[in-house]
């Protein structure tokens, strides 16, 4: 009757996150998710770009954007990815804390992020009176890039939520397959930032 | 005696494995790094102007992208084909979303 | 005493489906809802018609009409036809591919409960001032001008129910990549496993294009931004690029699960194997890839240009193709077999004739210099009803009356089908066929009234009448159940002579759908079976414990909190009390997720000794 989801240390499965069947469900559950994702942002980035020059007299792409601050949050986000790399190196290694410890650090990579767009919206809120209904351009920014934010605080909380609740237990079957969709998550969102900093604002410097 | 050689063996390949496995990932992140700095620079600096610096951008997203995907998504290991058609398929969609609403609406 | 029983055991049946996982119950709550909002779509299409039996008719008022046409265009598409046919996809294709459940079974209630709630929220307008009014495609910037919060209630209503739809559609792929018995490969899937799998895929990446469009809808009605607003350099284009990059897919979603429905139903039949199962399989996909690509020939008078226009032409008359090539794999199917003309094979005999007008007006349509000329007419009115009724509803029909002895332990009596069929059928013709004149004659879609002696008179009385058809048709269905149901003659195993996994299970179908899971030794496996074995499923496995996932009544709490949020979403203009219930209703509805993410749930074991005890 008792589900079994311990991991033997001295016969540790290639990867723990999917050895069970529920594992492998979430696996490519998540996978399929993404790939709606995909189109669900690709929709947000369509309609970016129809209205990214429909300014109505307020200010522009070149008069808003700056270089430093985006290539901080592109160095966090980045370099929080990497770490949840190495959080899931040490999951197959069955090495329980090292495994949190790198989780933590994406956490706080994350949440440095996070700091940074809200800085940068303040910004662009109280500086250049530039808001979500000021104009076209205004709504379709704000949507593209909160969305995504959205995306990142979804991501921590469901990243705490894991840490906490598996704090005390240590590493089995059942919570490395919860983990390993969360690193995935995570990637993803690291994917859409990358176009975010191409499309947005890289683009919206030089035209 | 021998069964736990046997799986000793097993065990070293495994790390010697997902040690190649890290040194690939990191090197990835490293491109990742160059490319993102790369495309800063181009717009920093203004060496290469107009549609041609656009694709040039465009192409260093989609090659960091491919890195993310492959290397740290592991979507290049066995297993992944259900998820590699999904996330190409995606990509297609992708591709006619941006058609429609990049180059066919107006006004 | 015994109502005191009676009355326990239906709160205990009630409490049951409010809390089920079941991947059959689940199918029922959502082709019984999908049920109910049919009927209620069909009366919406009655008063539209009343209205519409004689010239300037005052049956009911403009603005009421608008009410009609949208309610019932939105009701039909994502209340009736899609949860219809994921009931169906979620009562039958595990059955089909020899699995004992769905991937997420709490997924599925999730999703059950969204589509259920955000129907019926949709459908409260009628009683808070007035349901959406701006058609069911809610065109910007109609749909901004609609006072009132019916625009709202639409938004709100299709955000939730779609949110479940996108998780049904996840849920599916998962499980016919992951959960296929022993033996079944992807080549030897009934096709209507395999048309879930393509309509998933479908409903994966046309929805979130629609949530995107719901939210750009939702923002500029509730929270002021410009997508929309011309003063502010929004633009309207957005709305429908994003609507039709969703909606075109969407009839695909709805059309390719009957292509599924027919092409079970043509073999068994016939007495012969499908034919041309491989191109069937191929046309499927070619359908769905060229289904995604052709989403402006909705948007041909918008101007995009000749250019933009002809390659979306040629891509229309491009599907065209794989679709003839499934006509003619269903008319060989039945070429040289014992065909029995049961009433799914008659609706299955109807469908084609009429799916095949309607194709033909679609490639008319689809000429793009023509379609200037039927744009916003009632022969857009007639095409569509024709693949849609023709194609969908036909193929939901003749699903029940072919799965109502696997559903529900009852065989639906064959000679009230037979006149079920004809009176819908022939209903069917009377009420589309003429329209296509109608259209062809200059009546445009959408309007409220039309003028004496210009021709439409005779016409518009004719579809008035055929409407009444099919509404007795409807209405003969309907006594069928109760007739069958009150007769109370178990339905045997299997009653159509089948050929697929599902008529290998035991009616009632046990929980666990399957004792011991069945080896699959190529297509058609049960017709294998019955040709070279004994008629008889050779087990895979030997009789062991089954793990079985865990009842929850979570799910129907996170779509009530969620709902409550929608309502406060809906009316957070007028005052703090909105406001208060999107905080209330989103701290619910995340506070059950952090409970389903605390608690294990690892589910249980049904185990050996018990399915023993439970005999053979």
């Amino acid at each position: 009757m008792s589900h079994d989801y311990s991991i033997d240390p001295n016969n540790l499965p290639e990867d723990p996150s999917r050895v069970t069947a529920e594992g492998k469900m979430k696996h490519l559950g998540l996978w399929m998710f993404l790939g709606g994702e995909t189109v669900l942002f690709a929709s947000l980035f369509g309609t970016y770009i129809a209205l990214k020059d429909s300014t109505a007299g307020g200010p522009t792409t070149q008069d808003l954007y700056g270089l430093e601050l985006v290539f901080l949050m592109t160095l966090l986000l980045l370099t929080s990815s990497l770490t949840s790399v190495y959080a899931i190196y040490h999951m197959k290694n069955n090495n329980f804390k090292q495994m949190q410890l790198w989780f933590g650090i994406t956490g706080l990579l994350g949440l440095g992020f996070l700091a940074c767009e809200i800085y940068e919206f303040a910004h662009y809120i109280t500086d250049y009176g530039f808001t979500f209904r000021s104009s076209a351009f205004g709504s379709a920014f704000y949507t593209l890039v909160g969305f995504h934010g959205g995306h990142v605080i979804f991501g921590l909380s469901w990243l705490i939520v894991l840490m906490v609740r598996n704090a005390k237990r240590g590493l089995d079957t059942y919570n490395a397959a919860k983990y390993n969709t969360f690193a995935l998550y995570w990637h993803f969102i690291d994917v859409v930032w990358v176009f975010i900093f191409t499309v947005v604002y890289l683009m919206g410097m030089v035209s | 005696m021998t069964n736990n050689t046997t799986s000793n063996k097993a065990e070293a390949y495994r790390k010697q494995e997902s040690k190649d496995e890290m040194k690939k990932q990191l090197i990835s992140f490293g491109m990742m790094i160059a490319f993102t700095i790369i495309a800063f620079a181009l717009v920093g600096t203004d060496v290469i102007q107009g549609s041609f610096l656009t694709i040039l951008l465009f192409v260093l997203a989609f090659v960091q992208m491919m890195f993310q995907f492959l290397y740290f998504m592991h979507m290049k290991d066995k297993g992944h084909a259900e998820a590699s058609g999904i996330i190409y398929g995606g990509f297609w969609v992708t591709f006619l979303v941006m058609l429609g609403l990049g180059v066919i609406s107006w006004w | 005493m015994s109502t005191a029983t009676q009355k326990r055991s239906f709160s205990a049946a009630l409490w049951d489906y409010l809390t089920t996982v079941d991947h059959k119950k689940v199918g029922i709550l959502y082709m019984a809802f999908g049920a109910f909002f049919f009927i209620l779509g069909g009366l919406e299409a009655l008063i539209i018609r009343i209205q519409l039996v004689k010239p300037e008719n005052d049956f009911i008022s403009a603005g009421f009409y608008n009410e009609m046409i949208t309610m019932h265009g939105t009701t039909m598409i994502f209340f009736a036809a899609m949860p219809i046919l994921i009931g169906l996809m979620n009562y039958i294709m595990p059955l089909q591919i020899g699995a004992r459940d769905v991937a997420f079974p709490f997924l599925n209630g999730l999703g059950v409960w969204l589509f259920i709630m955000g129907g019926l929220l949709m459908n409260v307008s009628w009683f808070t001032g007035g349901a959406p009014d701006a058609g069911w495609t809610n065109y910007a910037p109609l749909s901004l001008q609609s006072p009132g919060h019916g625009i709202n209630y639409y938004v709100m209503g299709l955000q939730l129910s779609g949110a479940g739809t996108l998780m049904s559609g996840i849920n599916f792929i998962v499980t016919i990549v992951l959960m296929r018995g022993p033996g079944m490969t992807y080549m030897r899937m009934p096709l209507f496993s395999w048309t879930t799998l393509v309509a998933s895929i479908l409903i994966l990446f046309a929805f979130p294009a629609f949530t995107i469009a719901l939210f750009l809808m939702q923002f500029d009605r509730m929270f002021g931004s410009a997508f929309f607003d011309i003063a502010l350099g929004g633009n309207s284009i957005i709305w429908q690029h994003l609507f039709w990059i969703f909606g075109h897919p969407e009839v695909y979603i709805l059309i390719l699960p009957a292509f599924g429905i027919f092409s079970e139903i043509f073999p068994t039949f016939s007495k012969k194997r499908l034919f041309g199962y491989t191109a069937m399989v191929f046309a499927t996909f070619l359908i769905a890839f060229l289904g995604f690509m052709v989403w402006a020939h909705h948007m041909f008078t918008v101007g995009l240009g000749p250019v933009a226009n002809a390659i979306f032409a040629i891509g229309t008359m491009a599907i065209a193709v794989p679709t003839g090539i499934k006509i003619f794999n269903w008319l060989l199917t039945m070429w040289g077999g014992s065909v029995a003309i049961t009433t799914p094979m008659l609706y299955a005999l109807g469908f084609i004739p009429s799916f095949t007008i309607g194709g033909m007006t679609g490639v008319m349509l689809g000429a793009t210099v023509a379609d200037f000329q039927y744009h916003d007419t009632y022969f857009v009115i007639a095409h569509f009803h024709y693949v849609i009724v023709g194609g969908v509803v036909f193929g939901i029909l003749a699903a029940m009356h072919y799965w109502w002895p696997l559903m529900f332990n009852r065989v639906l009596n064959d000679k009230l089908g037979k006149l079920e069929f004809w009176l819908f059928f022939i209903g069917f013709h009377l009420t589309f066929f003429i329209q296509h004149f109608l259209g062809l004659m200059g009546m445009p879609r959408r309007y409220w009234v039309f003028l004496e002696n210009q021709g439409l008179d005779l016409g518009n009385a004719i579809s008035t009448v055929g409407a009444f058809f099919m509404a007795a048709g409807v209405i003969v269905f309907l006594y069928n159940v109760v007739y069958s149901y009150v007769k109370g003659e178990a339905a045997p195993q299997d009653p159509w002579d089948g050929r697929t996994l599902e008529w290998t299970v035991p009616t009632p179908v046990p929980f666990y759908n399957f004792k011991q899971l069945p080896l699959t030794r190529g297509l058609d496996p049960l017709w294998i079976e019955k040709m070279e074995g004994d008629g008889k499923m050779k087990p895979a496995e030997p009789l062991a414990d089954i793990h079985m996932p865990n009842n929850s009544i979570l799910p129907f709490l996170i779509s009530s909190g969620f709902t409550l949020a929608s309502f406060g979403f809906i009316y957070q203009l007028d005052g703090p009390v909105g406001r208060i219930l999107i905080y209330i209703g989103m701290a619910f509805a995340i506070g059950c997720m952090i409970i389903r993410s605390l608690k294990d749930d690892h589910g249980y074991n049904v185990t050996k000794e018990e399915l023993e005890k439970e005999g053979a």
